[in-house]
């Protein structure tokens, strides 16, 4: 975002998600008709009164060619719509929005995206994106990325193996509230989470994202028309997104440039956050943003579960959003930090700060 | 209520486009496009504030999300980077989402590119992913498409080689395109009806190659676009639409979402009658008989009659009123992703001037156009030489 | 015509080998492999119109909103975003909404003999059109609005599969009108 101009007041007006381990009773396209209808409704707009729809999804993950064609049944898009989507988690569709939204000539926009990692083998998936010619030939998987990124960290000293049980601990707790999460528990201890054996060494089960299948629909709205429609509306205060570098080699491991400037450019500053939904696949990945984001104790880091608990590649991040934006609304706390990854080991960073007014 | 930041195109690069670029990866097949729209822009990518890069399905390359590989090539390492997929549509419906960037004041100088690479992997393959609990006799594109312009032949009555009219229209023309795939000099009218039947009623030579290439632009706002050594194009509306694959009732020859998008976008751009009012034409054409459906549901012709401006030479460089294609078209080069941004990038080449030897002379109004899916994803953009 | 291409590459910088890999062969290009599998389950409607489609039996969904017909059923009504639940079966009978003549095999299909039809064919009571192919006639003679009728695979062929219709041939039946076949057929006032 740039600092010169004065930005047009968008928020995010109604929410719905859902997410499961394997979706099996309905396909993508009847979730999605279900969660677009319940997140539409809720806001009380009918498709033809919203101004532009965007989604983000994966035909890699879909294992299928223009997958995102059959989706927008779930959208209903007779008379035709004005419509955009990228091959990218959904909060970054959520960012086309709020772009469209400036110009100023439309007032609502529909953001959804899905994922159904279940249907394949996502690690395999994901070794796809690395570098055709030096790095995906080897075949590595994210996690074992994600471990080599952790084992720097620990090298570093700059965590513990004790800290990222402590991450996967919150988020197991946390997520036992949530209907949608999908790795959760009441009393799980540290004991326990020290003891599982490790995975990608030094990362063990629960350090891991629990992967998920789901989706997630959002109805953004400016100015007026937001506050007509909701009595509380989640107002972005700032949205911006940075790439680092692909060459992992060429890293330092155990930052994430890329998270910190997003979050800098986006407005994070001393304000107080009572929550931050945060993007990590892994629970270093997590202690790593906390840094990145100068995350305090007063701010209640992943009040969900996050991705940790259930992960739906490609909606992920924009269900961070969700999260954040739907306990302003619902009035439990007044800002939030949300938060969206993509690339290996924190490549790429999304930053949404919401507040209530 | 404020309006959109005015917006114009400070650059464009192409690459030349053939069935392989086996000289360069594909993060040097895109880095080729983005220099020479930088060089054109007169900008460095130190300038760039974001990228937005599009092409079609990642199955093409067999590398998912390849912009996060390529984020170093583009000059995008600390800056944003979006990637666009909207189907056949999406190199137009790419740019428009960078346009977007500067229209909405988020930035001031946008770097976009779309690209296939589709010696990279398997095409066939990429298409033919077996897919279940449905029938697999429907080959490819032309299998799709062919009973759609059997329908608009019908309900038209036009003469059956209007197709290879347009077919051998746009190879002449590309003959005048440096950045072309086909350059069949030698290639006669005859030709083309004599080629093989593929999907009848369409031949081998009405369809599009298969092709290796990029196309990228660079797009500022109207500071940027007053300072620009070279000059630059204005973009005088955009629009994008989408519709469902298949319903109850749908015009598949003359979509509505077509309609809908062509009559927003010339609103936006205050033309009420394109054919008078549109210097140059590139749409996007990838078997031939689309160029007189299009040509209608545009409103460059009126309903049923868009084969006629073929027939009687209307859309030909060659003195017609409304030259259409005259970069040579999908027809010629057809780097899938890349496919829609060029039809955008040679629209503003057009009215810039700096088509080279397919320029219309004196064009000051222009229109780009892409579509995508079965016919049901659309983008389009009016591009003039001076400020709308 | 003038032969102006561009020069392949704007990168004028002159790329410098070490002395040692000179005579080295270039590495052209690299092979490297991609295998994924996904297991795709059938979501509960589909899985029974399969079971149904084994039985010979043809199911559709129709819209809670104006009563349309889609077959195969999809769950949901494309037109409204809107879920659909109720089912009702269809004839195996229809006519020929529109049609393609394919001259190139397709990939995984070495059973077809080119030039084959493939066609959309509208059952009776649909209100889209179903993907098949049309045979037991002269190619030339295939055209919009034909009637049509489904020639089944043999019982022990057939099974939970998208593909358990061999062809459809003609009924010899007075054919619709182009004007009201496929999906010109819609009343869009209704």
């Amino acid at each position: 975002m740039s600092k010169s101009h004065n930005f047009r007041d968008i928020a995010v007006i109604s929410v719905a998600s859902h997410q499961t381990k394997i979706l099996s009773q309905v396909n993508e396209v009847q979730l999605m008709a279900d969660l677009i209808s319940r997140s539409r409704n809720s806001a009380g707009l009918k498709q033809e009164e919203i101004g532009f729809t965007c989604s983000g999804s994966s035909d890699f993950l879909a294992g299928q060619a223009f997958s995102f064609v059959h989706t927008l049944d779930a959208v209903g898009a007779v008379p035709p719509i004005s419509e955009s989507h990228v091959e990218m988690d959904g909060a970054f569709a959520l960012y086309e929005a709020w772009v469209k939204l400036q110009i100023g000539e439309v007032d609502t926009a529909l953001v959804y995206s899905y994922g159904k990692p279940s249907a394949g083998s996502v690690i395999d998936v994901l070794a796809t994106q690395l570098d055709p010619y030096y790095v995906s030939p080897l075949w590595p998987d994210c996690f074992s990325l994600a471990g080599l990124q952790a084992r720097s960290l620990l090298d570093k000293g700059s965590i513990s193996l004790e800290r990222m049980s402590e991450v996967a601990m919150r988020s197991q707790k946390n997520a036992f509230d949530n209907p949608n999460g999908v790795r959760s528990s009441e009393d799980i201890s540290l004991d326990d989470l020290m003891s599982e054996p490790a995975i990608a060494d030094p990362l063990r089960k629960s350090d891991l994202s629990e992967i998920a299948d789901g989706g997630c629909a959002v109805i953004l709205a400016a100015d007026n028309k937001a506050d007509s429609l909701c009595d509380r509306p989640a107002w972005i205060k700032g949205i911006d997104h940075r790439i680092d570098s692909h060459t992992l080699g060429a890293r330092d491991l155990t930052r994430s440039p890329s998270a910190s400037l997003a979050a800098e450019k986006a407005g994070r500053n001393s304000d107080r956050l009572d929550i931050a939904e945060i993007h990590g696949i892994t629970s270093a990945q997590e202690l790593i943003l906390e840094k990145e984001f100068a995350l305090e104790d007063e701010t209640k880091i992943n009040p969900s579960g996050g991705a940790l608990a259930s992960d739906t590649v490609m909606a992920s991040g924009l269900i961070r959003i969700a999260e954040v934006a739907s306990r302003i609304i619902s009035g439990q706390v007044d800002r939030g930090l949300a938060h969206a990854t993509s690339g290996p080991c924190l490549q790429q960073n999304l930053v949404c700060i919401m507040e209530g007014k | 209520m404020m309006s959109a930041e005015l917006t114009a195109v400070l650059g464009v690069g192409q690459t030349k486009y053939s069935t392989t670029r086996g000289d360069v990866s594909i993060a040097g097949l895109c880095r080729e496009a983005a220099y020479r729209a930088l060089e054109d822009a007169c900008l460095d990518f130190k300038e760039i504030d974001a990228v937005v890069i599009g092409k079609a399905p990642d199955f093409f390359e067999g590398v998912m999300m390849p912009e996060l590989y390529l984020a170093e090539a583009l000059g995008a390492v600390g800056k944003p980077i979006l990637r666009v997929h909207t189907a056949g549509s999406v190199g137009g419906s790419t740019a428009l989402v960078a346009a977007s960037l500067i229209q909405s004041r988020v930035h001031e100088k946008v770097l976009t590119i779309g690209f296939e690479k589709q010696s990279e992997s398997n095409a066939t393959w990429a298409l033919s992913l077996p897919q279940p609990f449905s029938v697999s006799i429907n080959a490819g594109a032309g299998g799709y498409f062919s009973p759609i312009i059997r329908q608009y032949m019908k309900r038209s009555g036009a003469p059956e080689l209007i197709g290879c009219m347009v077919a051998f229209k746009d190879r002449q023309h590309a003959l005048k395109n440096p950045y072309a795939h086909l350059h069949q000099s030698e290639l006669t009218f005859e030709e083309v009806v004599d080629s093989p039947m593929l999907w009848n009623p369409i031949r081998y030579s009405e369809t599009c190659p298969s092709s290796d290439g990029a196309c990228a632009m660079v797009l500022g706002n109207e500071k940027s676009g007053d300072q620009a050594e070279n000059p630059v194009a204005w973009v005088h509306g955009t629009a994008m639409r989408s519709e469902s694959n298949n319903f109850p009732g749908r015009d598949e020859v003359n979509p509505l979402a077509s309609r809908e998008c062509a009559a927003d976008v010339f609103k936006q751009a205050g033309i009420t009658d394109p054919l008078k009012e549109i210097d140059a034409v590139e749409i996007y054409v990838p078997f031939s008989w689309y160029e007189p459906m299009w040509l209608e549901s545009l409103g460059f012709a009126e309903l049923d009659q868009g084969w006629k401006m073929v027939e009687d030479g209307t859309t030909s460089l060659e003195g017609g009123q409304l030259p259409v294609n005259c970069s040579g078209g999908v027809l010629s080069s057809n780097p899938i992703g890349a496919s829609g941004m060029i039809r955008f990038a040679e629209a503003a080449l057009q009215v810039r001037g700096m088509a080279g030897d397919h320029q219309v002379d004196g064009a000051k109004k222009s229109f780009g156009h892409a579509y995508g899916g079965g016919a049901q994803y659309f983008a389009m953009w009016v591009v003039g030489s001076e400020k709308p | 015509m003038t032969e102006s291409h561009p020069s392949p590459s704007p990168l004028s910088k002159k790329v410098e080998i070490p002395e040692s890999i000179r005579e080295v062969e270039p590495v052209r290009s690299i092979r490297s492999p991609v295998k994924l599998v996904y297991d795709f389950v059938p979501s509960p409607p589909v899985q029974e119109y399969l079971r149904s489609y084994s039985k010979k039996r043809i199911l559709g969904h129709r819209s809670p909103i104006d009563g349309a017909v889609f077959v195969p059923p999809r769950g949901v009504d494309p037109r409204h975003g809107v879920l659909i639940d109720e089912v009702v079966e269809l004839p195996d009978r229809g006519h020929v909404g529109n049609f393609c003549v394919t001259h190139l095999p397709i990939p995984g299909r070495d059973d077809l003999d080119t030039p084959y039809v493939s066609a959309w064919i509208h059952l009776d009571g649909a209100n889209v059109g179903f993907l098949g192919l049309v045979a037991g006639c002269d190619n030339d003679e295939v055209h919009i609005g034909m009637r049509v009728q489904a020639v089944w695979k043999k019982e022990e062929e057939l099974g939970n599969t998208a593909e358990n219709i061999l062809f459809w041939k003609p009924t010899g039946e007075p054919s619709i009108p182009p004007d009201e076949a496929g999906n010109r057929a819609w009343d869009h006032d209704k």
